[in-house]
């Protein structure tokens, strides 16, 4: 009995030297890509805004200063107001750092309903097949039936409005991709000898969905949950644009840029600054995206140490 | 040929659920997720009980579930879509009347996602790693991460406001005879040059904004189709051959464009997405602005009728799509 404990830690302790050595790796092939360092850099910025805007915020960005307002109403920007003023008198520059709270915490909540739901479903449906995965397929279907707005628009509608309803109809609709996603992964899975003996060894189905499949999904669903949380702001953003979604006074991206059209475009910067917001932070986790495909493929990894060691080796004997 | 047809027969089994699928889901989110849809339905907080009560008998609204989906159904493929409650006027005649400018927009943003695109993909194939070819990717990844409506703005304030090149909203004049609704097609069917220069000028922009995001999406799947073919083996047999160029390259481009036919489905749902942001910027006389506005008006039915009109169009479009592709890979009919 102990011996196959010592045995098991000396399996734990070789596969986290591993992970390390994987994650060393990850880091390496990422610093390589100028724009994966560039996403990197923008995506921290808006996770390090979105946790701590609202307390460095220059102005209080809800507060309206009635006695002052005709003095403070719509001012270009300047050094007092890097981004200008709002029909109100209050600082851009505090609303679009503030909005970043909003914006984060619509992406997290979509997604923290979105994969946790994709996952299982898709685990169930492509695991067991057959009747179960037809009737999960179907359903996944109909909700793909629909351009993604246009679904998001009719729940948020047939909610009470508000950005609760906004993100609620979002996670809503957001859901099906990841079925489709990972089904597709275990079909190509669940055929593999590891699977068949974990099967012969008579564990359960949920002990090998979830120790032995689901590592072997987690690579798509980790670079697809990246590019969605760009997504995921443009279009929680455009349903506030359009009046459903976030309403006054929370500073909300695309909210400020549709209140910023009715003066527009004498006073540019209303409109500008905040949808430049929402361009950067998509940027950001578009570029992450696109480098973490190369970084978590570890043939492309392999291939870039390979070359490295050919390299030196190059550098050795020459 | 005989095979295409089994094809046919066994996608048209998963295309009639999936649009039983879409009135179900529509009749959900109007029906059973609002407390009280007969108040939604009759203008939410400024209802009238007499209108409610009227509106409760005319849908049966106080039948058991499944009872009122019979009665839902019956009413979709009967033509009644419900009346707004704001302009009194049947939803389907008012959808009528916007849809044709929806679809000339987003024809005309299909032609160029398709001409812009495609080109960019092939370029950027051939002189890989070129600065052409950064050019592209800069192009897609600055596309999927502009909002919509923030880079109509954009284009507006540099083409209208500063240039003076393009109209900024509104949709040019109605030519002498309206044959289809799509004014571009009709002005030259009537031979009218002065509507189709103006409808041509109100096209630009909206069509601008609403292809871009998708041109950098069409370049880089061809790019990467492109890629794959020309590192396939019998194109190297073929150069090894000694076939000319231009032969080798027609094989290339055939078989490279099969993924691009496949994302077609997923491209015009976003250009459908898309317009109800974009026709909003520039205010387009097409279901988008009617859905915005609908949507400003709390105007429940109107919202409801244009869900279920893109929902159903969405998955014809992809059925066809499916057609297409079986067409040209004999590969998906088995």
């Amino acid at each position: 009995m102990r011996d196959l404990k010592v045995f098991k830690n000396l399996f734990a302790s070789e596969r986290r030297s591993r992970t390390l050595s994987e994650l060393k790796l990850m880091f390496n092939v990422l610093r390589r890509s100028p724009t994966g360092v560039l996403g990197l850099i923008l995506t921290i910025s808006f996770l390090v805004i979105g946790i701590i805007g609202p307390y460095i915020t220059p102005y209080n960005p809800i507060f309206i200063d009635f006695k002052n307002m005709h003095k403070l109403r719509l001012l270009p920007p300047s050094l007092k107001h890097p981004f200008g003023t709002d029909e109100f008198g209050r600082d851009l520059f505090s609303r679009v750092l503030s909005g970043a709270r909003v914006s984060l915490l619509a992406a997290v909540v979509v997604l923290a309903v979105a994969i946790p739901l994709g996952l299982t479903l898709g685990l169930i449906a492509g695991y067991y097949g057959g009747i179960i995965d037809e009737i999960i397929m179907r359903i996944t279907d109909v909700f793909l039936a629909f351009p993604g707005l246009v679904l998001a628009i009719a729940f948020s509608a047939a909610f009470k409005p508000g950005l609760w309803s906004a993100i609620l109809a979002v996670a809503l609709v957001w859901w099906p991709s990841y079925v489709r996603v990972v089904r597709a992964q275990v079909l190509q899975v669940r055929e593999a000898l590891f699977i068949e003996a974990a099967r012969a060894l008579g564990l359960s189905p949920w002990k090998i969905m979830i120790r032995h499949i689901l590592p072997n999904v987690l690579t798509p669903v980790i670079v697809l949950a990246t590019l969605d949380f760009g997504s995921v702001i443009i279009v929680t953003s455009s349903l506030s644009f359009i009046g459903l979604g976030a309403q006054p006074p929370t500073p909300e991206w695309g909210r400020l840029v549709a209140d910023g059209r009715a003066y527009f475009p004498e006073k540019w910067w209303y409109v500008l600054f905040p949808g430049l917001a929402i361009f950067l932070t998509s940027l950001g986790w578009n570029l992450l995206g696109d480098s973490l495909r190369d970084v978590l493929d570890p043939k492309y990894r392999r291939r870039l140490e390979f070359k490295k060691e050919i390299k030196k080796e190059g550098e050795k004997s020459g | 040929m005989s095979e295409f047809k089994y094809y046919v027969i066994r996608r048209l089994l998963t295309f009639l659920p999936t649009i039983i699928g879409v009135t179900l889901l529509t009749f959900v989110i109007a029906r059973v997720i609002p407390a009280n849809p007969a108040r939604l339905w009759a203008g939410g907080v400024k209802a009238k009980p007499e209108v409610i009560e009227m509106l409760t008998k005319k849908y049966h609204l106080d039948k058991p579930v499944y009872v009122q989906y019979f009665y839902y159904l019956k009413d979709i493929l009967s033509g009644d879509w419900g009346t707004s409650p704001v302009t009194h006027r049947s939803i389907l005649a008012d959808i009528k009347t916007y849809f044709p400018a929806t679809v000339e927009l987003a024809i005309f943003a299909l032609i160029l996602v398709m001409a812009i695109g495609i080109p960019l993909g092939i370029i950027s194939a051939l002189r890989k790693d070129s600065w052409i070819d950064h050019v592209v990717r800069v192009v897609a990844i600055s596309g999927a991460s502009i909002p919509v409506f923030w880079l109509g703005i954009l284009l507006q304030w540099i083409f209208y406001y500063h240039l003076g090149l393009f109209p900024a909203a509104g949709r040019g004049i109605a030519p002498h005879k309206v044959y289809t609704g799509l004014y571009l097609l009709d002005s030259i069917l009537s031979g009218d040059f002065k509507a189709f220069i103006d409808n041509l000028s109100h096209m630009v922009l909206p069509a601008l904004t609403l292809a871009y995001p998708s041109i950098g999406l069409v370049a880089r799947i061809t790019r990467g189709s492109m890629l794959d073919v020309l590192s396939a083996e019998y194109i190297d047999y073929a150069q090894v051959r000694g076939l000319k160029k231009s032969f080798i390259f027609k094989h290339v481009l055939k078989n490279a464009s099969i993924p691009i036919i496949t994302i077609l489905g997923l491209i015009f749902g976003g250009l459908l997405s898309g317009a109800i942001v974009t026709e909003t910027i520039f205010s387009w006389p097409g279901i988008g602005t009617y859905a915005v506005g609908s949507i400003m008006n709390m105007d429940y039915p109107a919202i409801m009728g244009v869900t279920l009109l893109i929902g159903l169009i969405y998955v014809l479009v992809n059925f066809m799509v499916d057609l297409i592709y079986a067409l040209i890979d004999p590969r998906i009919r088995l």
